[in-house]
């Protein structure tokens, strides 16, 4: 075993430790919770009979369930048609239409429904619309829902109508098949595995999404808001496990759903395949750029009522324009030092993030042998995509508050939010860390290993040059989700680190809606300013240092 | 000089789970000498390959390379230098970095790593393109740059993984002799894989022929062709008729209705199975005389133009196509042969090869 082989096994083991400490640990004092009294004595499965005993309680499934199977079915329909249009039409403004459907992703959830409590809230001025119906409750959660999850939808279709092979359609228009019998029959299951993918990611997200159903949700309880008032209202952390387990179910059934049916996805696409350049057809690009104007045109509304609302001296009584709302300081005892809180959470999150994720892919992908640490490594890194925001914050609380837990001196710091946020975003930062390094030849290592290079060295002087583009992109999705997220750290944050998202929480409990609106909108501010001079960044990067793509 | 093989492999063993990709295979290289595993894919070939690199390590057995147990030695502590099919480039260096990358970790001075650069270059015929990136090189010349990058230590043995592959017939066929001349300039011990027996009868020293784990066979070229250890061999290095016949005395056998001598020991008693082969090449349909020994009438069935050569099945009683001959256009010409026609062929006894068994379906 030389130097490299040890290397490499420590390194696997260290990441094993630190998802164990980290993630599993954490769920299982959680599970073992709620499996206890208040006491901390073992009682079976008491606390889940009191659970699915309680109607109150127990009506908070049905509930999430609906407000998701709803939000899923309104949401998928529309982010297909509206990526078909943008990969697969010759309509006009694409880019313009793109950019405008993705700024909702840099943005908490909360700020969708405080628009719509400007729009159609008892003082809304488009309240008549509503025909009485009250927009707390079911039908403000779904349209919130809708406008929160229609960009993380829309970037998966994108991706799964990106890539088509044009000699499939021009064999079915040699066979002589109508457009609708092409659309059936070669488009749409061409992005099946993307609209399955879309519709499990939808759903996950509305059932564990807390923001929300916090904000817009009135007397309409769902899990996520039950766990809430259990452990932070009655302090009855028991039912708050259970109630986190509870929420845990759904959205590991549709994780590991997601997972069976993408193993048996094949590659439609060979090396061969010839890339299908969409045509111009006057008739479907107009009814596609009018459904556009549509759909952007509801998601700009949305956008610009917060804007606007954050800058409105009194609503609806004096609509002079005032940055009265900005001075937090007024509104919340912490004032503008949430705000920083967060930009400092979000940029440490980035920078270790990146570093844990991309050295635990490169170890993963990129070293052979101790295959048994590696599978376990693998099942563990993939685990987070499948744990609520608010699941995880609670198994922190009751891991690193547990006595006599060496590491209990994190709660309440800075660094537990970081670490709570890594794990939280583990997933999809290590996906991106997986393929990119995938698409490096297999090889490298063995080349080096043949001219007596250490892996190291290659790693620095090859490996993470080539991946540098995805590099930076998991360190902007560790930053901006970092910076928006409100369910994984609304239970950890102490008066020491209150975080800006939670800012939006309290401000909007206490009443005051526009500061509320105002912080979300300087939250979407930042996130878009990283966002901007992270693709202006990879810009000029990829002219300085991979020049090596061009020919 | 070194006394006895260079490369020593002896029952080397490779196992995934239960399925064994190397079964007990033992084998020498000798100094200076240019090697070819040939083998279907999924042989064990790079199985092999890797194990002598050190990386995959073998279950069980031995390898010693210049007198050195290396069995066990990580592939960062072995001598070799390799070269994959895909080229394995760090797209992010220029050609000149990739080819001094080892050399840079030696800490040799900058001005002997240009030198060295600069003349292996020069070795695989790529002078001039010292400052391009991978991408802007075709195939061919991205792997010579590859090559070059595993001399750079000029190491004791060079491994080839099917290292011409990925190339135009064209490319291949000019790198082919490019890497030839190379060895021959070099004299370092050369293995390379590979699944194309042109590619293996052209440029090796000797050939080792291998299926499902197991060496079928080891010899130069010519042997290897001309007589082939096993029906295995006969199939896949060229192409060969296959014929089940019977023993019915000494140097005696029966295929269909005819009586055919061939050479073969005593080891096959008469009513045996057995499997005779015969290369299409070695059928001759010039100056046959009706009622010799080892002659057949044949029909002609169809006639498959090949460029320089035609190759004919031949129909036999029943059978519409019972042989393959391959005739010079030459004799096509000569003998005026055309589909429907019946030939007077024989079949020479020192061209038939004997194979225990009824013939397999390969």
């Amino acid at each position: 075993m030389d130097r490299d082989d040890l290397l490499m096994r420590a390194g696997i083991c260290l990441l094993i430790g630190w998802l164990l400490l980290t993630l599993i640990l954490p769920l299982w004092w959680l599970l073992s919770k709620s499996f206890q009294n208040q006491n901390g004595e073992f009682i079976g499965l008491a606390n889940y009979l009191r659970y699915f005993s309680t109607p109150s309680l127990f009506a908070s499934v049905w509930n999430s369930l609906f407000i998701a199977v709803l939000t899923t079915a309104i949401v998928l329909p529309l982010a297909f048609v509206y990526a078909y249009a943008l990969q697969r039409s010759c309509m006009r403004f694409k880019g313009l239409f793109q950019a405008l459907a993705l700024i909702p992703i840099l943005a908490p959830s909360l700020l969708p429904a405080i628009s719509l409590i400007y729009l159609f809230g008892n003082q809304g001025f488009l309240k008549d619309w509503m025909f009485g119906v009250s927009v707390y409750g079911p039908f403000g959660i779904v349209v919130s829902q809708v406008f929160y999850c229609f960009p993380h939808a829309l970037m998966i279709l994108l991706a799964a109508l990106s890539l088509a092979d044009s000699r499939l359609y021009e064999a079915a228009d040699a066979l002589g098949a109508s457009k609708t019998r092409v659309f059936l029959t070669v488009t749409l299951p061409g992005a099946k595995y993307g609209l399955i993918s879309a519709g499990f990611v939808i759903f996950t997200l509305v059932i564990t999404d807390f923001g929300i159903a916090k904000v817009i949700g009135g007397r309409f309880n769902v899990l996520a808001t039950d766990i809430f008032k259990q452990v932070i209202g009655q302090q009855n952390f028991e039912m708050g496990a259970v109630v986190g387990f509870v929420l845990l179910i759904p959205a590991v059934v549709a994780f590991a759903a997601d997972r069976i049916l993408q193993g048996r996805q094949v590659a439609l696409l060979s090396a061969r395949a010839v890339p299908l350049v969409p045509k111009p057809a006057a008739r479907r690009d107009w009814a596609l750029l009018v459904f556009c104007t549509l759909v952007g045109g509801m998601i700009f509304i949305v956008l610009a009522m917060a804007a606007w609302a954050s800058l409105v001296t009194r609503w609806p009584y004096n609509l002079t324009l005032t940055l009265n709302n900005y001075a937090f300081g007024e509104f919340d005892s912490d004032g503008w030092a949430a705000y920083w809180h967060s930009v400092q959470l979000a940029a440490w999150t980035a920078i270790i993030g990146t570093a844990v994720v991309f050295v635990g892919a490169y170890l993963l992908e990129k070293t052979r042998a101790f295959a048994a640490g590696r599978v376990i490594a693998q099942f563990m890194a993939m685990l987070p995509m499948a744990v609520p925001g608010l699941v995880l914050g609670l198994a922190y609380i009751f891991f690193f508050n547990a006595k006599g837990n060496p590491f209990g001196f994190l709660y309440g710091t800075m660094a537990i939010l970081v670490i709570n946020s890594l794990t939280h975003f583990y997933t999809v930062s290590h996906l991106t860390a997986s393929t990119a390094l995938k698409q490096l030849d297999h090889e490298f290592e063995a080349v080096s290993a043949s001219l007596k290079v250490s892996l190291l060295r290659t790693m620095t002087r090859v490996t993470l040059p080539v991946c540098l583009p995805a590099v930076l992109d998991i360190s902007i999705y560790l930053f901006v989700n970092a910076m928006t997220t409100v369910s994984a750290v609304i239970f950890l944050y102490s008066t020491d680190t209150k975080l800006a998202a939670i800012a939006i929480v309290n401000m909007d409990e206490a009443g005051f809606t526009a500061p509320a609106a105002a912080m979300a909108m300087t939250i979407v501010a930042t996130s878009a300013s990283v966002k901007i001079a992270h693709v202006l960044l990879t810009r000029r990067l990829e002219r300085r240092t991979q020049g090596w793509r061009r020919r | 000089m070194l006394v006895g093989p260079y490369l020593s492999i002896e029952r080397l063993r490779k196992q995934f789970g239960d399925f064994a990709a190397l079964k007990d295979v033992s084998l020498d290289v000798m100094s200076g000498e240019f090697v070819c595993f040939l083998g279907p894919s999924g042989c064990g070939k790079t199985t092999l390959l890797r194990a002598i690199a050190g990386l995959d390590v073998q279950t069980s057995g031995r390898i010693m390379q210049g007198g050195r147990d290396i069995s066990n030695l990580p592939a960062s502590q072995r001598d070799f230098g390799i070269v994959f099919q895909s080229y394995a480039l760090f797209p992010n260096l220029n050609v000149a970095s990739n080819v001094g990358y080892g050399l840079v970790s030696r800490r040799l001075p900058r001005a002997q790593i240009a030198a060295r650069v600069t003349e292996l270059l020069k070795l695989v015929g790529l002078p001039e393109e010292a400052a391009k990136y991978p991408a802007q090189l075709s195939g061919g010349q991205q792997q010579r740059v590859a090559l070059a990058r595993a001399l750079a230590l000029s190491p004791g043995l060079l491994l080839l993984d099917e290292p011409l592959s990925a190339l135009d017939a064209r490319v291949r066929a000019y790198l082919r002799l490019e890497i030839r001349r190379l060895h021959q300039r070099l004299g370092v011990t050369t293995i390379m894989v590979t699944h194309d027996q042109e590619e293996a009868l052209t440029m090796a020293d000797r050939i080792v022929v291998m299926n499902e784990g197991v060496i079928e066979q080891i010899g130069t070229p010519l042997e290897v062709y001309r007589h082939p250890a096993s029906a295995f061999v006969a199939d896949f290095v060229g192409t060969t008729n296959f014929l089940a016949a019977q023993v019915v005395g000494d140097g005696l056998v029966r295929f269909g209705g005819l009586s055919l001598h061939c050479e073969f020991d005593s080891g096959p008693q008469p009513g045996q199975q057995i499997t005779l082969a015969i290369r299409p090449e070695d059928l001759v349909v010039r100056n046959v005389s009706a009622g010799a020994a080892n002659t057949a009438e044949v029909k002609v069935t169809h006639i498959e133009f090949l460029g320089s050569f035609c190759r004919v099945s031949l129909g036999l009683g029943e059978q519409p196509a019972a042989l393959l001959a391959d005739f010079s256009i030459n004799v096509v010409r000569d003998l005026a042969i055309s589909q429907g026609q019946t030939l007077l062929i024989s079949l020479p006894p020192d061209r038939i090869r004997v194979f225990p068994g009824a013939p397999q379906l390969l």
